[in-house]
Order: structure tokens, then sequence, then C-alpha cells
């Protein structure tokens, strides 16, 4: 097969670009063991459990489901874009990256696609199993769509919290951080507990932390609760993430 | 052939906290030409190809790539960057990612081909991770000539290849910069650079020591003893 080595630059068009990107990283994901725990493997455990426990471990059959939506949302944007995220800068993949068509907007694009497709993905394979153990969530449209707003809010705060930490750790540093994160959050958030579930003291303080604004306003949502003043927080929360991330993330290590 | 260099790097410092690493750099690269990098461990190479390619603030001097500043989006798409380390996903494969690479520009090398002729087996399942590093090496090599750049910057690129590896990238190389590419490569082996470079740019402590086409440096001793007479020893 002949080859042609004269230069002939030229650059594929955004969205291919973009596209490319989420579509490797979403397929490197799917192919990660460690990462497939995360995204699938323990909420769907958890859900199961739960739900042929009776009542979601004490939460009830209505709200349990959507706690561990949340949690799964939570380690697909948190804790496995930051592991990734380290892994990708101590082995040079943004260095190698720097020098091709993919600008840094496309790649943050990419990663975004990748992370919202995967949350697709696991909040309707967890949602089709939690309905065929029993699940009744409260379907409403407006409700439907402030989780849906809320979820995107959420998505786009833990990814720049997870970007500003794997943009300045070294790679394992963030795998021990994520992960100790993810743990200290799932159990203590107010992600996957109902917030009625903590002492008055801490009830505040975790409402207006995105982990637990996330994890209200699922659970509101499927009992058919409006709660618009959770989703200007989780708003309020990302704008504070894509800041930090922006001042903090570093493409070498 | 151009007038104008498609790489000039002039009295560039850069300054990692109160350490200088790069001590006013000075040198260019043509296009047709093979220019090399040479200096022993810690003169700054691979920090300059950092620079290169804008990952790296420079803190005072110019950069000039393709016409363009350092780190231009426009330059980027028509620079073949090869990294020092690794600059893949461990659990990539080398068929996958040269496809992902090849789709991001518009008149991409057919990958089959460039895979053919640096020796890459495409039908391999085997993870980029559980490569051997002469194949790792080979498969970055090839990341950074599948969108038939202008400018090709490899940082030391033959480093963990087999003999035959190493004569085939050298081989291929050649015919980068006979096709018309500026090629700017760092190496440690002279036999490398005597063999490979059209002018040779040796550097110590973060600047160029001496410069020269590999017959004028070598007119009076071996390109070893020129870059051992112009160098300091790594601390």
């Amino acid at each position: 097969m002949s080859l042609d080595l004269s230069p002939r630059p030229g650059v594929a068009p955004r969205g291919d670009r973009i596209l490319q990107h989420a579509r490797l990283e979403a397929s490197l994901l799917l192919r990660n063991g460690e990462q497939l725990l995360l995204a699938l493997v323990i909420p769907i455990g958890l859900l199961v459990a739960g739900m042929l426990a009776g009542d979601g471990f004490g939460m009830g059959r209505q709200v349990f489901p959507a706690s561990v939506i949340a949690l799964a949302l939570w380690s697909t944007s948190f804790t496995s874009l930051a592991i990734n995220t380290g892994f990708e800068r101590r082995n040079g993949v943004l260095e190698r990256l720097a020098a091709t068509p993919l600008t840094r907007a496309d790649l943050v694009a990419g990663k975004a696609l990748a992370t919202a497709a995967i949350a697709l993905g696991q909040v309707a394979i967890i949602a089709a199993v939690a309905v065929a153990l029993g699940w009744r969530p409260v379907l409403d449209a407006g409700q439907s769509a402030l989780a849906v707003l809320a979820a995107a809010f959420a998505l786009i705060c833990f990814a720049g919290f997870a970007l500003a930490l794997a943009g300045r750790l070294r790679a394992e540093a963030t795998l021990a951080v994520a992960n100790l994160i993810y743990i200290l959050v799932a159990a203590g958030g107010a992600l996957v507990i109902p917030l009625d579930r903590y002492p008055d003291v801490l009830r505040l303080p975790l409402l207006l932390l995105p982990a637990g604004a996330l994890g209200e306003t699922l659970r509101a949502a499927a009992e058919g609760r409006f709660t618009p003043f959770l989703v200007m927080i989780l708003a309020a929360w990302s704008a504070v993430a894509l800041f930090v991330a922006r001042k903090a993330f570093r493409w070498t290590s | 052939m151009p007038s104008t260099p498609a790489l000039i790097c002039s009295d560039l410092k850069v300054t990692f906290g109160d350490t200088p690493v790069l001590r006013g750099l000075t040198f260019e690269a043509p296009a047709g030409e093979v220019t090399a990098l040479l200096g022993p461990n810690g003169a700054g190479k691979t920090t300059a190809m950092r620079v290169l390619t804008g990952l790296i603030p420079a803190t005072s001097g110019t950069v000039t790539t393709l016409g363009m500043s350092a780190g231009h989006p426009d330059a980027l798409a028509r620079i073949g960057l090869m990294p020092q380390a690794t600059g893949a996903w461990s659990g990539v494969r080398a068929r996958e990612l040269l496809r992902y690479l090849a789709s991001l520009y518009a008149h991409p090398q057919s990958v089959e081909a460039l895979a053919e002729r640096i020796g890459i087996d495409l039908a391999s399942s085997t993870p980029y991770r559980r490569l051997s590093g002469g194949q790792q090496q080979a498969v970055n090599l090839a990341g950074a000539l599948v969108g038939r750049p202008d400018l090709v910057l490899l940082d030391e690129p033959t480093a963990g290849m087999d003999p035959h590896a190493r004569r085939r990238t050298w081989a291929l190389i050649r015919d980068l910069a006979d096709a018309g590419v500026a090629v700017v490569l760092t190496t440690h082996a002279m036999d490398e650079a005597a063999d490979l470079a059209d002018h040779v740019w040796i550097m110590d402590a973060g600047r160029i020591a001496i410069d020269g086409t590999v017959a004028d440096l070598t007119a009076e001793s071996s390109l070893e003893d020129v870059f051992l007479a112009h160098t300091t020893e790594a601390p």
C-alpha cells in the first residue's frame, strides 16, 4: 500500500471531532471493569437488594430508586471522570491531543457528551430494573423536567470538581481522593439517604451542597413534589464548579 | 523551499518557580529538513517541545510555528506530535487509537498504509498498556503522522525500539523530510542524529551550546565528542 507523506493538513468538522472523542471515551469507560463496577454494578446491586428487602432499606419503595439514580450520576460524573482524567494526564494523553485539531473546548465537549450518554444509559437501565422490581414513581411532566434539569446541573457541577481534582493531583492521589469522596458523599451527603434521616443541625448544610440537593430533588420528583429552589442551588454550584475547573485544571502532569 | 522556517524559537526562557529551565533557547527548523535537538537529561528538550505546542507558556521570548504563535489552534492542527512518554489511554487498542486520531483530520493518512509502513499490527486486540516499549513508540509515531502534518515534533522517537524498528523509523523520517515536512527530533542517540539530521542543535542547561550541519560539527571529531565537549553531565 503506497503512502504519500507530503503534507496535507486539514481539520474534520467540529461536530465530528466532538462525537468521535465522546465515542472513544465512552467505549473505553464501558470496557473498564472498575468503572463499570461504579457505574452499574454497585447501583444495580444496591437497587435489587433494597427492593427485594421490601422497602428500600427503610427509605420506601417510591424514593429508594431515585436515591440509587442519584448515586449512579454521582459516580459517573465525579469519581469515574476524575480517575479517568487523572490517568489521561499522567499517561500524556492530554499532551498528545494538544497537537491535534481537537481543541480544548472540543475535548471538554467530548467528555461532557460521553459522560451525559453514560449517565443517560445508567438512568434508563436503573429505572427499567426498578420498574421491573415494582417502582411506581409519580409521573408528572413538570416535575420530570425539573428532575432532568437538576440532573444536568449536577452532572456539570460534579464534572467540574472532578476535572479540578484530576487537574491538580497526581493520578494515584486522584484515584484515592476521588474514591474516598465518593464513599463519604454516598454515605453521608444526603445523596442516597434522605435528608430527614440526618440530625437537624446537618440538614440545611447538606441541602445547600450539590449532592444533597440532587438526592432531594430526585426523591421529591419520584413522590410528585416540586422543588425549584434545589435546582437553583445546583445551577449555582455548577457555575462555581466550572469556574474552579477552569482555574485549577492543568493539562500536563 | 519556503524562505520562512516552519519553526522559529527565539530567546525562549521558561522558569518553573525559581528554577530556570530554558535560558534563552534559540533555534529554527525549515521545511523539508530534519532538525535534531540534542542535549543531556535535564537540558530542557521536553520542556521546549511542550512550549512549542502551547502546553507550557514561555516566560519570555517568542515561538513561531508555521507562521503562528505557539499553541495557536490553526498551527496545532498542522503539527504532528510524538510525546516522549506514552501519549495514549492505557486500554486503547492501536487500531482504535489511530482511527480516532485520523477522524480528527479532513485528509488523514490511510491508517492501514501507515501501520504497514511502521510495522504495527492493526488486527491485534492488545491494549496499549500491554504493548512493548518499542510497539508503543511505533503507535505514537503513527499517531503523529496520521494527520499529514507540515511540522512533526518527535521527542526521542526511537527510544525502546529494536534495531529493525529503529532503521525502519529512520527511513520513514528521512522520507518525511524529503516529502517537504519539517521534522524536529530530540534524541540522545548520536548515531541517530548523525545519520538523519540536516542540522544539529546541541542544548545544554536550557540554551544552545553549539549548532551546525553534521559535516561541520564532525570536521575534527565525532559528534559524540562534540556533544561531550559542549554539554555538562546531568546532576
